[in-house]
């Protein structure tokens, strides 16, 4: 029973970290359609400059609460800058070209930012898988019996931020003129620019917020996981993308419940089979999903437009 | 578009066996005359498996419009297939024929029992996914390759992580270049057949395809299976001319590397996606070998070339998708933008 526990408690820790991936995924495909293939990258890129931040601020200063707020805060400005970036000057210009058009874009922008990282130059020479400082003291915040189940501060931490994030999301979307915007660009981007909303500035600003949620769950990964190595944004970008689909895309509260629910399914699998199981395992899922129902939990089946 | 088919220079009767037949003796006469240098034989081998990996891969992106990520999934499973069959067969021959003809019919039972097995996991993957608009398809296909490669490193009888090691090498320029030479066939075939029509029509717009009474998944499907089977093969042919099948030589950066000659040399093109894998194969090694001349057989600037190709792909594709999207030859074959004082190939037809 406690084995149990323990299994649901290290799901929901998964599932979290996916959930903050998956609602950037979500967000830019609400509005755009495009599956940006890049942006598990810009999560790693995120990673590695909270650890470049906190690599600087030295021993004290990164284990205090302005350090730790400094450290995110650093990475999630400047992947918003990148994700900025990467939307002007590489999806901005195809945006009426045919999907498939943004999409090999998108795969080139995650493969070089992936592959660039592992160069032997560079400021980061080499970006060999490195551990990440712990800038959150891990605390057991609760122990159950004799350490049959335990749970840790940063678990706790990390669920509070998501559905915080995914709360003030929700009402971004449908509570805020901002986010009226994005659903109308959402539904035609066209036809919202005839109606005088500022579709570029939308899609940008949609572009950068996902980018900079990526940072934090990279950072909030990284604390868990304490390695950071190039490769790492491909099979979390490729898990919360699963996560996304499982909730039905472009929907922001099924992404993080389709998130929570991978995570414990790749727990529950991983736990009771064998750990080498777990990249399988999402993996399985989406084709399970795509097969019975490809339009997800939440989403609805969308008709194509001609 | 394709164009109509050209009008052929051959007779009617000499269409059908006669390229085969031609084929075999001029590739034979071409394997006596290169001789046996290792490394050249190593390097040929290596072109002719990248061509049919680019050519098989094209049916699929480039002829169907859908967008596979996944093809070093598809060679790995070719490969340990054929190098399990290979490797069960090795102590057996058949009597009557000399030990040398058995072995090669071994060798093409083996290859055909891998792009079989290939074409089986196309279709497991292909169906769910192709019934989906294109981009599902990237995501299946990219995760199925990872999968692929995880399983075969979990699988004591496959080596594991260290690789499938002693399958014979059987391996020949002859037949290596014999599956370049049906794969090229097989889909220029395609693409000039009513069968091709239909896949052209839904990359070109899958609702009007629909619309014309094109079932559009059963073609993707058909497709990718085609496409999944070639991939098979060429990992066969891969697995008996390397020491080790090893997971690592079937990553995610195998499949860029083909995606990359396909979305290069044209999406669409089967000549375009030749000329780009044989340019894409050479290049490294031209590369790598220029730099260990240079650096006065300094073997960590040749290292650096690995590492820099990489991103280089990357950032090839997007500079590829900003400023020329159809690639370099678009849909066209390579005889169609020749010069136009060379013999045309097809008098008439739009440059």
């Amino acid at each position: 029973m406690s084995d149990f526990i323990q299994h649901l408690i290290n799901g929901i820790a998964a599932g979290t970290i996916y959930a903050l991936v998956a609602l950037g995924y979500t967000m830019v495909y609400g509005v755009l359609k495009l599956i940006n293939f890049a942006h598990g990258d810009v999560m790693m890129v995120g990673t590695y400059l909270g650890y470049a931040t906190a690599f600087q601020l030295g021993r004290a200063a990164r284990t205090s609460l302005w350090g730790v707020l400094l450290i995110f805060l650093a990475a999630m400005a400047a992947c918003a800058l990148m994700g900025f970036v990467i939307e002007r000057f590489a999806y901005r210009p195809l945006r009426d070209k045919p999907r498939l058009t943004a999409l090999i874009t998108a795969i080139g922008i995650s493969f070089a930012l992936s592959y660039g990282f592992q160069l032997d130059f560079g400021p980061l020479p080499g970006a060999a898988p490195r551990a990440f400082p712990e800038v959150i003291q891990p605390v057991e915040w609760l122990v159950i019996g004799d350490r049959e189940v335990v749970v840790w501060n940063w678990q706790v931490i990390s669920l509070l931020i998501a559905g915080l994030l995914m709360v003030s999301l929700q009402y971004l979307v449908f509570r805020t003129r901002f986010g009226r915007a994005m659903r109308a660009v959402s539904f035609d981007h066209r036809v919202a620019g005839l109606m005088g909303i500022p579709t570029d500035r939308v899609i940008a600003v949609t572009f950068m917020l996902g980018s900079a949620l990526a940072a934090g769950a990279g950072i909030l990964y990284a604390i868990k996981d304490t390695a950071v190595q190039p490769l790492m944004g491909l099979y979390i970008g490729l898990k919360a993308f699963v996560a996304a689909v499982v909730g039905g895309i472009g929907h922001v509260p099924g992404a993080m419940v389709g998130a929570l629910l991978l995570g414990l399914i790749e727990e529950f699998v991983v736990g009771y089979t064998a750990s080498s199981w777990r990249e399988a395992v999402a993996f399985g899922v989406l084709i399970l999903v795509l097969l019975v129902k490809p339009e997800g939990l939440f989403g609805r089946p969308a008709a194509e437009k001609v | 578009m394709a164009d109509p088919a050209p009008p052929s220079l051959l007779p009617l009767w000499a269409r059908g066996p006669l390229p085969v037949l031609a084929a075999i003796v001029a590739l034979a006469a071409a394997q006596a005359v290169v001789g046996d240098s290792p490394f050249f034989i190593y390097i040929a081998s290596l072109v002719g498996v990248n061509v049919v990996l680019a050519v098989s891969l094209n049916i699929v992106n480039g002829m169907t419009g859908q967008f596979s990520i996944g093809h070093a999934g598809f060679m790995a499973v070719g490969a340990y297939t054929s190098g399990v069959v290979s490797l069960a067969l090795s102590e057996d021959a058949v009597s009557g024929i000399p030990v040398a003809a058995s072995d090669q019919l071994f060798f093409l039972l083996s290859l055909l029992s891998g792009g079989a097995m290939a074409a089986l996991f196309g279709f497991l993957v292909g169906l769910p996914s192709l019934r989906l608009r294109g981009d599902y398809l990237a995501i299946v296909t990219l995760g199925f390759g990872e999968i692929i490669r995880v399983i075969v490193q979990n699988t004591p009888a496959l080596g594991a992580a260290l690789g499938l090691s002693g399958v014979p090498q059987r391996a020949s320029l002859f037949m290596v270049w014999f599956w370049v030479f049906v794969t090229v066939l097989v889909a220029r075939r395609i693409a000039h057949s009513a069968h091709g029509r239909s896949l052209w029509a839904i990359r070109e717009d899958e609702v009007a395809a629909e619309a014309m009474g094109v079932d559009t998944t059963s073609y993707k499907v058909r497709s990718f299976v085609v496409s999944s089977f070639f991939a098979g093969v060429a990992g066969g042919l891969f697995g008996h001319f390397v020491p080790i099948i090893n997971p690592n030589s079937f990553t995610f950066v195998k499949s860029m590397e083909v995606v990359v000659m396909v979305v290069a040399g044209g999406l669409g093109s089967t000549t375009g996606a030749i000329v780009a894998a044989v340019a894409l194969t050479l290049l490294p090694e031209v590369l790598r070998s220029a730099f260990t001349a240079l650096g006065g057989g300094d073997a960590v600037l040749a290292q650096k070339v690995d590492q820099i190709r990489m991103p280089i792909y990357g950032l090839l594709l997007v500079a590829l998708m900003l400023a020329r999207p159809q690639g370099l030859f678009g849909t066209r074959e390579v005889w169609d933008v020749l010069p136009r004082w060379l013999p045309r190939r097809r008098p008439g037809s739009p440059a």
